[in-house]
């Protein structure tokens, strides 16, 4: 049994503006030990997921969240608050992006270990400064003993970060989900973090959900990564897929806009066009359509499911998922084009894209939805899809 | 590119900025000093990108406001035209202000919330005096937001009306306004998400290709600063520590630090990451007030050899293959091979 | 921080100087009524005037008026004489500071002990209606000046002309003795005065830590102390208040230092004899000793209690070094 098992999480937040739909129906899994990259731009709902996993967007007042979160064999959704707060900093713990200001700065470190120590364990003082020692001199903090009487501003930013792991880390908990922990860091500093929570990692067998932007992060860090896009996620597989055959129109362009210390300097950067898209009038459709290069006419009506990449064959075995109307087919030959550095305007001249969406199993899912309008005044029925989104045709009448 | 023949459009020697830590009951003692830029000497040419990198606390930033002079140095030359500009008065710095322009890092607190698109572009005319005529003006500011990718009838929203990616592009209207010589961008993709830095990136090329900009780009991110820049300047704590153009350097570094850095940075390439063996440097960055002796780098640095690097201080001279290095020990192709993913197989 | 504090105190010598310097300035250029004719009575001989302005000094120069009484007041601590009664103004302000300083001190233990709990309160249960109830009375405790609500209150409650007769009234106060040494008398004296000084600034302290408490509530370190599965009362309570009420250190401070200068409205509405009601007739009397020494004694209060207040900080916020 998975030791951490998200089923289509929806976390909306209702606001004068309207109602933000920070997080749409996310599922992934994550099993004991194992870690979990997930990827994505600010908006794209990465840190309100993992802050519903911990209870903690229970706190806003303004959340409205379902689907379900199975944490160790227990149903978090339904839990209670106070049953959530036993797990909070014991069987699961956070880390975050700016160490300082997740720091009391009233509070010396020492006390504010101790207090994690104490919310969950009935020890004395003694007790839990010995084990807060113990835990800031395995995160490499020097003269531990000393350092628990300093206070966080007399900390570097790495030092920081160090104490929040220890923190985290402190009553042994079973998962770890650590919020952009490098983004706030300087790139040597963030080597050692990085290193640090491999580290930790292997010695202390704990699970690790680790969110981030970067995509080198990931790649040295996690063993699968999902990647998110406008509170979705878009594609789902195991980090060696991912890099070497990515699925998504989005993965590609991230990975194609970002500078690369690996790969040749003159090489031009494609940037994603246009910008994140609101999340409280969601574009309809596929929410990239806007700033996907090979968007079609019937994209901008359908909303596809994640689906496993059709001929995995990746020798990987691993699970590999994607959420894009393109065929299968269409999807590789346009990677290929872009792996032998063509822009999106010349892989789309190299590659036909087909008008009509092929899988139907990416949208079967929709179409069961009662009500889903496909077009105007159109609702859809399983029983009618065929008729009312002709866009839709078999997988053989293509390929 | 090669800087062979082209004018120095700079030159700046042992370049000093401390700020003084006092203490004292009434008569306030110095009673010592951070010493953000501690002799630095380069040369910018006309055309190129000079890359200053380093981590937080290097001097980079602090090196680009004593160039541009928003900060007058404590010591050393700022030849400019052929002149010091290092002490001049605000009176003589006035023309030559039109031609160094700066963009910043936060493209949210950069800009005048209160004013619109259009009159944050003008400014730079009106405080000239430069087209004087409002009609031409307006036409001008449009021109501007048409060139950096701005819709020009967005031209009376405000700056919260934007995005950050086309409020950095706002940032770069203003700076390119006047047709400056030298642009410094400090850190001015670090702010941005990911799929917008690739954006802001190719626009400032571009520009630099199309009016012939002279560019001095500050960041922390190694990679957007190979991408971005002709030659590199790597910093620790207030002194350039190695100098060569950008594929010499990501190729062949000599200096441990650079080294280092290129070490540390994550590869999105789970073989390349798993093949190389990360050189994860020790400890923090000691502080500026009190920087340890001879060569800065050596509490910290693998090669450090006990009796030279505490003792003797290191000067910036040619190395292997022509980078300028601060060291006595420089790397040697071998060393860099099994670290740096960067470097020539 | 010992040589802070010592720069400060010199600092404060400074402020003194110049303050004094000011107002004697002020006296001399504005027009105000001659002290000589208003302390010589009605229609004086001018031989008489002369003989009060020579014994009062006022036929020398401002200037040299300015140093005799900086003489007297840095070499013997001596405020001078009134101008009115030849009483020593340093007495006369050591008599009536007691009453002030009961005033002011009482009041800012009541308007603490109702507006932080109102406060924290508001802030914790946002948007119901207990935090509009509280935040609307606060908005009216606020609006109402302090001789309004004082009369309003003696109307309502004192014993000698109240209609619910609860509290000592105008004049209860006694002519001798302090809360100290007269307890018995004092306090039931002080009791609405505290209650009506008091209601304005617990209304602004309250609404003050609502805001903070709220802000402080979204900081990242509140996330941190749930994350690590504290209890709730103790994320509000030792993470949030205590952030939140810090800065309430810094505006007690300066309230207590403008107050114990003298609550002139209380002290009058209620008949209290303080230094207030001492300094508001001095000037009625252009009596400049006795405006100097008030004035001088209040701004002292003022600049010791910054100081304090940056004192104390210091040991609130570790973050805070000098």
């Amino acid at each position: 049994m998975a030791l951490l098992e998200v089923t289509d999480l929806k976390v909306h937040f209702r606001t004068d503006d309207g109602l933000v739909k920070a997080v749409d129906g996310v599922s992934y899994t994550v099993e004991a030990g194992q870690a979990l990259g997930i990827v994505g731009e600010s908006g794209s709902g990465k840190s309100v997921s993992s802050l519903t996993v911990m209870g903690l967007t229970r706190f806003a007042g303004n959340a409205e969240i379902s689907g379900s979160i199975r944490f160790d064999g227990r149903d978090l959704l339904a839990a209670s608050d106070e049953d959530m707060r036993r797990l909070r900093g014991n069987d699961m713990a956070m880390i975050f992006q700016d160490p300082l200001s997740s720091l009391h700065p009233f509070y010396k470190i020492g006390d504010q270990l101790v207090e994690a120590i104490q919310a969950h364990r009935d020890v004395s003082k003694a007790q839990a400064l010995d084990r807060t020692v113990e835990m800031l001199g395995l995160v490499g903090i020097p003269e531990p003993r000393r350092r628990v009487d300093s206070y966080p501003h007399e900390f570097s930013g790495g030092m920081r970060q160090r104490v929040m792991i220890a923190m985290a880390l402190i009553n042994d908990p079973k998962l770890l989900i650590a919020d952009e922990p490098t983004t706030a860091l300087d790139v040597t500093v963030q080597a050692q973090i990085l290193d640090l929570i491999q580290r930790l990692q292997r010695e202390l067998d704990t699970a690790i959900v680790m969110i981030t932007h970067d995509l080198g992060v990931v790649a040295e860090v996690t063993d699968e990564i999902g990647v998110m896009y406008a509170g979705r996620i878009v594609e789902y597989a195991d980090k060696e897929s991912i890099f070497a055959m990515p699925e998504h129109p989005y993965t590609w362009g991230l990975l194609k806009s970002i500078p690369r210390l690996d790969s040749p300097r003159g090489e031009e950067l494609v940037p994603i066009a246009g910008r994140p898209p609101s999340l409280i009038l969601k574009p309809p459709g596929c929410a990239f359509h806007p700033r996907c290069p090979y968007v079609r006419e019937a994209h901008k009506r359908i909303d596809p499911q994640l689906a496993p990449a059709a001929e995995a064959g990746n020798g990987g075995g691993g699970r590999h998922e994607v959420a894009c109307l393109l065929p299968g087919q269409t999807r590789r030959g346009l990677w290929a084009a872009l792996q032998e550095g063509a822009t999106p305007e010349v892989a789309l001249q190299r590659v036909d894209v087909p008008d009509k969406v092929v899988d139907r199993e990416a949208v079967g899912e929709v179409l069961a939805e009662p009500g889903t309008e496909v077009a105007e005044g159109v609702v859809a029925t399983p029983e009618n899809a065929a008729e009312v989104v002709p866009d839709v045709v078999a997988e053989e009448e293509t390929s | 590119m090669s800087t062979n023949g082209a004018n120095k459009l700079i030159e700046v020697r042992d370049l000093v900025k401390h700020f003084p830590l006092k203490k004292g009951i009434i008569l306030q003692k110095q009673v010592g000093a951070v010493r953000a830029v501690d002799g630095v000497s380069f040369d910018v040419f006309e055309g190129e990108t000079l890359g200053l990198v380093g981590e937080s606390g290097c001097g980079k930033s602090t090196t680009a406001r004593l160039v541009t002079r928003l900060l007058e140095p404590t010591d050393g030359e700022i030849i400019y035209k052929g002149s010091d500009i290092a002490h001049s008065s605000r009176a003589e710095l006035k023309p030559m202000r039109r031609d160094m322009q700066m963009i910043f890092q936060d493209p949210y607190s950069s800009l005048n919330p209160r004013k619109t698109v259009g009159t944050i572009i003008s400014e730079p005319f009106i405080i000239h005096r430069l087209e004087k005529d409002e009609a031409k003006r307006k036409k001008r500011v449009q021109e501007l937001m048409d060139l950096v990718g701005l819709n020009p009838e967005h031209y009376n929203r405000f700056p919260h009306e934007f995005s950050g990616g086309q409020r950095q592009r706002i940032g770069v209207a203003r700076a390119i306004a006047l047709k400056p010589k030298l642009v410094v961008a400090d850190e001015p993709v670090s702010a941005l998400d990911v799929s917008i830095q690739a954006q802001i990136i190719n626009l400032l090329s571009e520009l630099q290709r199309d009016l012939g900009l002279t560019i001095i780009f500050i960041a922390h991110d190694l990679s957007v600063v190979r991408h971005v820049c002709d030659r590199i300047a790597v910093m620790y704590l207030g002194k350039i520590v190695e100098l060569a153009d950008a594929d010499q350097l990501f190729e062949h570094p000599r200096h441990p630090y650079t080294g280092a850095l290129l070490s540390a940075v994550p590869v999105p390439d789970p073989r390349l990451a798993r093949e190389k063996q990360r050189q994860v440097l020790g400890g923090d960055v000691p502080s500026p007030t009190n920087p340890p002796a001879a060569c800065r780098f050596h509490t910290r640095c693998p090669k450090a050899q006990d009796g030279t690097c505490n003792v003797v201080e290191p000067q910036l001279e040619v190395k292997q293959g022509g980078n300028l290095a601060a060291c006595h020990f420089p790397l040697t192709d071998e060393e860099i091979s099994k670290r740096v993913p960067t470097a020539a197989a | 921080m010992i040589p802070f504090i010592i720069r400060r105190l010199l600092w404060m010598v400074v402020l003194l100087l110049v303050i004094s310097f000011l107002t004697f300035v002020i006296f001399y250029t504005l027009p105000a009524a001659d002290p000589a004719a208003l302390r010589a009575g009605r229609q004086p001989t001018p031989e008489l005037l002369a003989t009060i302005r020579q014994t009062l000094g006022l036929d020398k120069p401002w200037y040299i008026q300015y140093l005799k009484y900086l003489d007297r007041l840095v070499f013997h601590f001596d405020f001078g004489y009134s101008f009115q009664n030849n009483v020593s103004v340093k007495s006369q302000i050591f008599d009536r500071l007691p009453a002030t300083a009961a005033l002011a001190v009482g009041a800012a233990i009541v308007w603490l002990l109702i507006g932080i709990p109102i406060g924290i309160i508001s802030a914790i249960r946002r948007g119901t209606w207990m935090d509009r109830a509280a935040m609307g009375g606060a908005l009216v405790a606020i609006s109402a000046p302090v001789y309004w609500l004082g009369l309003v209150s003696l109307y309502l409650f004192s014993k000698d002309l109240g209609k619910f007769p609860l509290f000592e009234g105008q004049g209860a106060y006694p002519q001798t003795g302090n809360i100290f040494t007269n307890p018995g008398e004092v306090i039931p004296a002080l009791i609405m005065p505290w209650f009506v000084l008091a209601a304005s600034f617990a209304a602004i302290y309250a609404r003050f830590l609502r805001g903070n408490l709220l802000e402080t509530m979204s900081e990242d370190y509140i996330r941190t102390a749930r994350a690590k599965g504290l209890r709730e009362r103790k994320v509000v309570f030792k993470h949030g208040v205590r952030s939140a009420i810090t800065p309430i250190v810094t505006i007690l401070g300066l309230d207590l230092g403008i107050l114990l200068g003298g609550a002139i409205l209380t002290e009058t509405v209620f008949n209290i004899p303080g230094v207030g009601r001492l300094a508001y007739d001095a000037i009625q009397k252009s009596d400049l000793p006795t405006v100097q020494g008030t004035v001088l004694m209040g701004a002292f209060f003022i600049i010791l209690l910054n100081l304090i207040v940056d004192v104390v900080y210091a040991f609130l916020d570790p973050r805070v070094r000098f």
